[in-house]
C-alpha cells in the first residue's frame, strides 16, 4: 500500500495521544480507531498486516489498548516507535485521571462534562461501526467458508455465550494453525 | 518509596494476569487494592470503575492511575501505570519481533489467518455493544426503548455522515461529536 502521509515519530505520537485522549470506553474502541487512523488515513500499514498485529495484541495479557499501540508502534518504527506509542497512549489517562482524582466530586457531577463525554461516545460508536462494516464486507467478499465461520462463532461465543475472549482466540489460532496455512487464506 | 514499589508490583501482577481487555482487570485490581493492600474501600473502588468508564482512555490504565493517585499522589499514579504496562511492553516486543521475522512461515501464517477473522468479530461485537450503550445507556447487547437517548441518535447520524463522506478525520469526528452533544443537550435542557 502506498503511504499517503510520510511517517514521523511526532505524527505517531500526536495521533495516538489524541485517540487515547478522546476515546471513552477502553481497548475495543481504541483498536478500530487506531486502525482507521494508521491504515485508512495515513496508509502506513496495509489492513491485513494491521489486523495481524492487533490480533496478537488482543490475545496477550495486559491492557489491550496499550498492547495494540505498542505492537503497532514497534512495527512502524522499531523500539523507539514502541516507546512513542506507549507514552502517547498512557499519558492522556494519566493526566485526566490524576486531575479527576483530586477534584473528583465536582467533575463527575458536572452535567456539561457529561454531555460532552456522552457525545464523544456517540462519535466513537459511529467510527467503530464504519470500521466494522468495512472489515466485514471485505471478509465476506472473499467467500471463504472457514474464516466466515470463525467470525460467526467468535462473535456468538463472546457476546452471547460470554466465553472469555482468550479461550476463543486460542481456539481460532489452533484452527488457523491446522487448517488455514494455505496461501489462499492470506 | 516502599509504597511506590508496592504499587508498581501490584499493578505489574495485574498486567501479567489480565487477559481479554479492560473488564478482565476488575477482579484482579480489586484483589490487589482491597484484598491484599486495603488501599481503597469497596465503595471507593466502585467509584473508580464508574469514573474509568466515563473518562477517555483504556479502563485498566484509568483505574491504575486513580488508585495510584489516591494512595501516593502523582508519583503513585505514575508508579501504578508503569507497573501495569511493563508486562504488555515486554510481551508485545517479543511477539512483534516473532511476527515481523516469521510472519510468512507456514505455521505462523496459519495462526494469523485464523486470528484475523476473530478480530473482525470482536470489532463487530464492540460496534453493536456501543450502539446499545449510546442509544439506551446499557452496558451489554440489549434493547431498552424506555431509556432511548434521542439526542444521541442525532449526534450519531451527523457524525456518521461526517466520517462516511470523509469530511473530518478520526480525531476531528470525536471532538465534533462531543461539542455537538454539549450544544444539543444544553439547548434542550434550557428550552
Amino acid at each position: 500500500m502506498e503511504s499517503k502521509t510520510e511517517f514521523s515519530q511526532w505524527k505517531l505520537f500526536k495521533s495516538t495521544f489524541l485517540i487515547s485522549a478522546f476515546t471513552v470506553g477502553g481497548g475495543y474502541v481504541i483498536i478500530p480507531l487506531l486502525k482507521a487512523k494508521i491504515v485508512d488515513e495515513y496508509g502506513w500499514l496495509d489492513e491485513k498486516e494491521a489486523l495481524n498485529y492487533v490480533s496478537i495484541a488482543q490475545t496477550a495479557p495486559g491492557v489491550v489498548a496499550v498492547n495494540a499501540a505498542v505492537i503497532l508502534g514497534y512495527r512502524l518504527a522499531g523500539f523507539l516507535g514502541m516507546l512513542t506509542a506507549m507514552v502517547a497512549t498512557v499519558l492522556p489517562p494519566l493526566i485526566t485521571i490524576t486531575i479527576i482524582a483530586y477534584f473528583y466530586d465536582a467533575m463527575i457531577n458536572n452535567q456539561y462534562i457529561k454531555y460532552a463525554l456522552d457525545g464523544m461516545q456517540c462519535g466513537a460508536t459511529v467510527l467503530i461501526i464504519d470500521v466494522a462494516i468495512n472489515l466485514l464486507r471485505k471478509q465476506i467478499k472473499k467467500k471463504l467458508v472457514l474464516p466466515i465461520l470463525i467470525m460467526l462463532v467468535t462473535f456468538i461465543g463472546n457476546y452471547f455465550l460470554h466465553i472469555n475472549v482468550m479461550y476463543l482466540i486460542i481456539m481460532d489460532a489452533l484452527i488457523g494453525l491446522l487448517a488455514l496455512q494455505d496461501p489462499k487464506y492470506n | 518509596m516502599t509504597i511506590l514499589i508496592q504499587l508498581y508490583m501490584s499493578f505489574f501482577w495485574v498486567g501479567i494476569f489480565c487477559v481479554g481487555g479492560g473488564y478482565a482487570s476488575v477482579p484482579l485490581i480489586q484483589h490487589q487494592v482491597i484484598g491484599i493492600h486495603q488501599w481503597l474501600t469497596m465503595s471507593e473502588f466502585m467509584d473508580v470503575f464508574a469514573i474509568s468508564q466515563m473518562t477517555p482512555g483504556p479502563i485498566g490504565i484509568n483505574a491504575a492511575t486513580f488508585v495510584g493517585t489516591r494512595v501516593a499522589g502523582l508519583p503513585g499514579s505514575i508508579a501504578a501505570t508503569i507497573g501495569f504496562v511493563t508486562p504488555s511492553v515486554i510481551i508485545m516486543l517479543i511477539l512483534g519481533y516473532i511476527i515481523k521475522k516469521y510472519g510468512d512461515v507456514g505455521a505462523v501464517r496459519g495462526i494469523l489467518n485464523g486470528l484475523r477473522p476473530a478480530v473482525v468479530a470482536l470489532i463487530g461485537g464492540a460496534a453493536i455493544l456501543f450502539i446499545c450503550m449510546s442509544l439506551f445507556g446499557v452496558d451489554k447487547i440489549a434493547i431498552n426503548l424506555a431509556q432511548t437517548k434521542y439526542l444521541n441518535i442525532i449526534v450519531m447520524i451527523v457524525s456518521y455522515v461526517i466520517i462516511h463522506k470523509k469530511l473530518m478525520g478520526v480525531i476531528g469526528t470525536l471532538a465534533f461529536s462531543g461539542v455537538l452533544s454539549l450544544i444539543l443537550n444544553t439547548v434542550v435542557t434550557h428550552i
